[in-house]
């Protein structure tokens, strides 16, 4: 029943925002997310280290019950459930310094997507995971489209075609594997873990391999299928982008782990090394463009994408390594991420401008800002001790595992990594003020609580991993029953 | 329990100083600033002093196995487990004493140095936070918790480089330093990758133990050492990746002389040496290690020769000692290379230390043609930078001549080449520390006056460590007099058990010298007959026929204009290596994004088109209708569910 809530809660929070309204909705969106936090605190707190799925629900619902509504937690559902739950209030709460119109509805679509992105999550049905993933598009599209920049409507459209797009693949596929369960019976059903049983022939795991690809894809993004990224990143409201950048793109990597290689083994043998092919040239081509762009909030978007290449490398390794690196990096990159988006919205908002050229010398006035900037960049570029280390460094244990040749190339990302972040930090923070960033405040105190769960985050992650680790092994090695 | 309390008190005292300094930066009182922080290191340091006695007193009963201990396991996947532990033993016993005991003095040494700064408070802390870390690297007891230290270190020499952060180019060479340890990071990362996929752990009991197995010249070996040698060239900047280390000196003098003199940059020596199984059974390695080495020690030598600023000098010239100390680990000259380190760290800091003096005197001025005749304003400063550039130049009995001299004659046996080039480094070395000395103390003045009448020794928190280091300076080539001058080989006896593995797989490496005794007198005539030689050539020209360097703006021959600009190094870097980066980036930001984008909207505009023919039957966007569509399903989905229910 734990989940149910889970999911059912933010949209009764939602619905009260809408209800009530005006200007008390953020403080009421934030109370809902924080009772959001504790639901999923207490499923963090009290799992069970195994293979099963807990909290967990399931009533039929269409075709007498072989589609059935059906959700639970188990070890690979965990982490992200944690990171739904951790960042939707800190991205509520790092809203509150700006004032947007109609703010009943900007806060109720943030909860209706976390009720979604907690069902993608955590669906145990394929359909019912469908269903989930495209609804989490929809409030992701209004908040980009009515509270974006200029650019908003055209951008906003590309994302979202793109996606749509990326998506009716995957439906065809879950389509064509429910019929073909139990075709002796006539019996269906579209329970995920059935789908893992089903015996299909090459050609089959070929075809539904490209599909789920496709579709996943997109959605991470993986080379070349990420033109729509840094685009709507920079023209999203920032509470929009980091939804997009903290959450959203997990679903890909999620979706990866969760339905494409136990259902389709025998296509991610044959396949999977053209996958990590195609995310490592993600990696070093987005980690180099990362190098030169003078906008900030595009900087950090080519990053992410570098970063997101890592993972979905990692993933089709089909390695423990790769896996278990995969879900701690998701919860690290969640972090990071949100938390680079906010410095760089600090910056922006404070100096009119997004221009790394423009800044410089910010440092001077603003200590907190700083250590809180240097920490969540340290986790960005994976330093020891911090939770980006955890992750890259499993990541790239799997892939070089896989393949050596291309472990080295994906290693590049720590060299890259380091030149494009410490660019941006030092032509931010260091060398001589100018008009734009003189008499720069530092950071308020509710903008700090946004920080330092995340930096206290990066520490944790970095410095104790086996408190995740250890919850998510048992998820993990079943699965990789499944695939060998 | 105890020592395992005391092992672990060793990192933890920085790390508390490090808290307290940096979390206070700004509210802790500037008298207390400095106390906190230099009794971190000394109580470290006493720790050290501790656990060493209890140490040696089990192994005079014969235990000389390393001590183990486990804090908890860090990161577990599957049955590959990488616990958060240390390992005490012979080797990480003397980089502790060095660390913990030269760090202690520049701590010491800073509080009189860095008092006036702004930022005293937080450089104080990143001191603090930089012990931590490199006492992590050395204690650590597998490779990743070194690689923790290993980075973490990067992370404070960058942040101590550009401690000044308002000048660009301090910045710069900040980034610099921390982007070459990374490409040589990436080495030593894979190096790790390999070592976990051939032997299972990441742990140095496991790992050579396994190792001892496996026959010479294994190519797993083989490729695992030359990886980890890239994350050693990176750290203890060797070709090619030596030109941070120069641009580092941007950081204040304390920096130079910890960090990028006595401790980090020796940190590649040690991983090397605690290694050294897997480099034995790797003689390609080591024939590669010899070449870079020899080809590092001699350009930097050279280069150094004619610089004119007082750390650039001595930023080469540790470059160059770097060099010799990889020279000697070639030959499987081990303990050779650690008595280096260990000499070095005391005469390297105590010249870069001496250099800060000179600097603080000078008002900052680090152009030695601007200096001269400051003998007589600093004398404890010029004595004990006499000492240093004595013990330095491998001038005997000073500490400089002993471990230089134990590896010249290692490399002597295995390849008379290299020596020759060793000896022609040597020669080189002392001339332009003689140089330096020279041009600094000696001659008149050449400031201008009002610098003259700002000349003052500095005060005794910052000369007490250089009189402690010029102790240090004289006496340290003592812990291991060779036999042939009736020494005891202290330093090799006590370390010999980290090296048991190595002999076992190649015991005709580790056999007595075959050199006779005159052989070796003989040795030790020529380097030291060279330095001498090198001491008065610079006495001849600097001292006699006060020759005085060019100013930057004359002409100078192709030879000397060759090495004035460092063979063009960082140039050749920019135009082969940062140019074409950054014409990829923006090649692919505007033409391959370009490219991917119009695939993306062709597609987009062939349905387009293709719904547009739909479109007249209605009204409205497509936008709308996906929308309307995927909307309406969610709607039906919903209502089916719980009209069920």
């Amino acid at each position: 029943m734990l989940t149910l809530s889970i999911l059912l809660f933010p949209i009764l929070a939602a619905l009260l925002v809408l209800a009530v309204g005006g200007k008390q909705a953020k403080q009421i969106a934030f109370a809902g997310a924080l009772v959001e936090l504790a639901l999923s605190g207490y499923a963090f707190l009290n799992f069970v280290p195994d293979a099963t799925s807990q909290f967990s629900f399931d009533y039929p619902w269409i075709f007498a019950g072989s589609i059935r509504f059906s959700a639970g937690i188990d070890g690979v559902s965990l982490l992200l459930v944690v990171l739904t739950g951790l960042l939707t209030p800190l991205i509520i709460l790092s809203a509150f310094r700006h004032t947007y119109e109609r703010p009943a509805v900007f806060y109720s679509l943030i909860l209706f997507m976390q009720a979604a992105l907690m069902g993608v999550f955590t669906a145990r049905d394929a359909f019912l995971f469908y269903l989930y993933f495209e609804a989490a598009l929809i409030p992701i599209y209004f908040l980009a489209a009515s509270w974006g920049g200029e650019n908003r409507i055209a951008v906003t459209f590309k994302f979202f075609v793109y996606t749509i797009f990326g998506s009716l693949f995957m439906l065809v596929a879950l389509v064509y594997l429910y019929f073909q369960t139990s075709p002796a019976t006539g019996i269906h059903s579209s329970a995920i873990t059935d789908l893992y049983n089903l015996k299909l022939s090459a050609t089959e795991q070929t075809w539904i391999f490209w599909a789920f690809f496709i579709a996943f894809a997109i959605k991470m993004p993986v080379f070349p299928f990420h033109t729509w990224q840094p685009d709507t990143y920079v023209e999203s409201p920032t509470p929009a982008t980091m939804l997009l950048a903290g959450i959203m793109l997990k679903m890909g990597v999620y979706g990866v782990i969760r339905l494409l290689l136990p259902i389709v083994p025998e296509g991610v043998d044959r396949w999977g090394t053209t996958a990590i092919v195609l995310s490592v040239i993600g990696i070093v081509y987005g980690a180099l463009i990362a190098i030169r762009q003078r906008d900030i909030k595009r900087l950090i978007a080519y990053s992410s994408f570098s970063h997101v290449g890592l993972m979905a490398a990692g993933v089709f390794s089909q390695t423990s390594y790769g896996i278990q690196g995969a879900l701690v990096q998701m919860l690290a990159h969640g972090i990071n991420v949100v938390g680079m988006f906010f410095v760089a919205d600090i910056i922006a908002s404070r100096t009119n401008t997004r221009l790394l050229d423009q800044m410089g010398g910010i440092t001077r006035y603003t200590p907190k800002l700083t250590v809180f900037f240097m920490i969540l960049l340290l986790g960005s570029v994976a330093l020891p001790l911090t939770n980006g280390f955890v992750g890259e460094f499993l990541l790239l244990a799997g892939v070089f595992e896989h393949n050596n040749i291309l472990g080295g190339v994906a290693g590049l990302t720590i060299i890259f990594g380091a030149v494009y972040m410490l660019r941006l930090f030092q032509k931010a923070m260091f060398g001589k003020t100018t008009d734009l960033t003189t008499g720069f405040n530092d950071v308020s105190g509710s903008e700090s609580w946004v920080f330092i769960p995340l930096c206290f985050m990066v520490f944790w992650i970095g410095l104790v991993p086996n408190s995740f680790l250890k919850l998510t092994e048992p998820a993990v090695t079943n699965l990789l029953q499944f695939i060998k | 329990m105890q020592t395992d309390l005391l092992i672990l008190l060793i990192p933890l005292l920085p790390l508390i100083g490090f808290i307290i300094n940096g979390i206070g930066f700004r509210k802790v009182p500037t008298g207390l600033v400095g106390i906190i922080a230099a009794a971190g290191p000394l109580a470290a340091f006493a720790c050290v002093l501790l656990v060493f006695d209890g140490f040696t007193t089990i192994s005079e009963l014969g235990k000389t196995a390393p001590v183990r201990t486990v804090l908890f396991d860090w990161i577990t996947v599957g049955h590959f487990n990488i616990p958060f532990s240390f390992q005490i033993d012979q080797l990480s016993l003397i980089m502790l004493l060095i660390v913990t005991g030269v760090g202690s003095l520049i701590h010491i040494y800073s509080i009189g140095y860095m008092k006036h700064d702004d930022g005293y408070g937080k450089f104080m802390a990143f001191l603090n936070l930089f012990l931590f870390f490199m006492l992590l690297l050395v204690m650590g007891s597998n490779y990743v918790v070194m690689f923790i230290g290993w980075e973490g270190v990067g992370l404070c020499s960058y942040l101590l480089i550009g401690f000044w952060n308002k000048n660009t180019s301090y910045n710069n060479a900040a980034r610099k330093a921390f982007v070459m340890n990374r490409i040589g990071d990436l080495g030593f990362l894979l190096g790790i990758f390999m070592i976990m996929g051939a032997f299972g752990s990441v742990e140095y009991v496991d790992v050579f133990e396994q190792a001892a197995g496996f026959p010479i010249g294994d190519p797993t070996v083989v490729a695992i050492t030359m990886l980890l040698f890239v994350g050693a060239m990176g750290k203890s900047a060797q070709i090619p990746l030596y030109t941070w280390l120069p641009d580092a000196m941007a950081g204040p003098t304390p920096v130079s002389a910890l960090i990028h003199a006595a401790t980090m940059v020796t940190a590649g020596i040690y991983m090397v040496v605690r290694s050294n199984v897997l480099y034995t059974l790797s003689p390609i390695t080591l024939e590669i290690m010899g070449g870079i080495a020899i080809a590092t020690a001699l350009l930097a030598a050279s280069i150094g020769l004619v610089q004119n600023d007082i750390k650039k000098v001595l930023a080469y010239s540790t470059v160059s000692q770097l060099g010799y100390m990889f020279l000697g680990l070639s030959v499987m000259g081990y303990t050779s290379g650690m008595f280096h380190v260990m000499t070095h760290a005391f005469f390297k800091a105590l010249l870069f230390l001496g250099a800060g003096s000179v600097i603080h005197a000078m008002a900052d001025e680090q152009d030695i043609r601007k200096m001269g005749g400051l003998r007589k304003y600093l004398p404890i400063t010029y004595w004990t930078f006499l000492i240093a550039t004595i013990a330095i130049s491998g001038i005997p009995p000073f500490a400089g001549f002993f471990s230089k001299d134990e590896i010249l004659m290692h490399v002597y046996e295995h390849n008379k080449l290299l020596w020759v080039l060793g000896v022609i480094g040597s020669a080189m070395t002392s001339f332009y520390m003689f140089r330096l000395l020279f041009l600094t103390f000696f001659g008149r003045f050449r400031g201008t006056e009002h610098t003259r009448e700002h000349l003052h020794e500095s005060p005794a928190s910052m000369t007490i460590p250089l009189l402690v280091l010029a102790v240090l300076s004289v006496i340290g080539g003592f812990f291991n007099v060779p036999e042939a001058l009736g020494g005891s080989a202290s330093l090799a006896e006590f370390l010999d058990p980290i090296f048991e593995l190595s002999r076992k797989v190649s015991p005709h490496s580790f056999d007595e010298t075959l050199l006779t005794h005159s052989e070796e007198f003989m040795l030790m005539g020529i380097s030291s007959g060279v330095a001498i030689l090198a001491l008065v050539v610079a006495y001849v020209m600097y001292i006699q026929r006060v020759n005085l360097p060019e100013a930057d703006t004359v002409e100078r021959p192709v030879v000397e204009k060759v090495l004035y600009n460092k063979y063009y190094i960082d140039e050749l870097y920019e135009n082969i290596i940062v140019k074409p980066t950054r014409g990829l980036s923006d090649a692919f930001y505007s033409f391959g994004e370009f490219i991917i984008d119009g695939v993306v909207n062709g597609t987009g505009w062939a349905v387009k088109q293709t719904s547009g023919q739909l479109r007249r039957l209605q009204t409205g966007s497509i936008g709308f209708y996906v929308f309307a569509m995927v909307a309406s399903i969610a709607v039906i989905l919903w209502l089916r569910f719980f009209i069920k229910l």
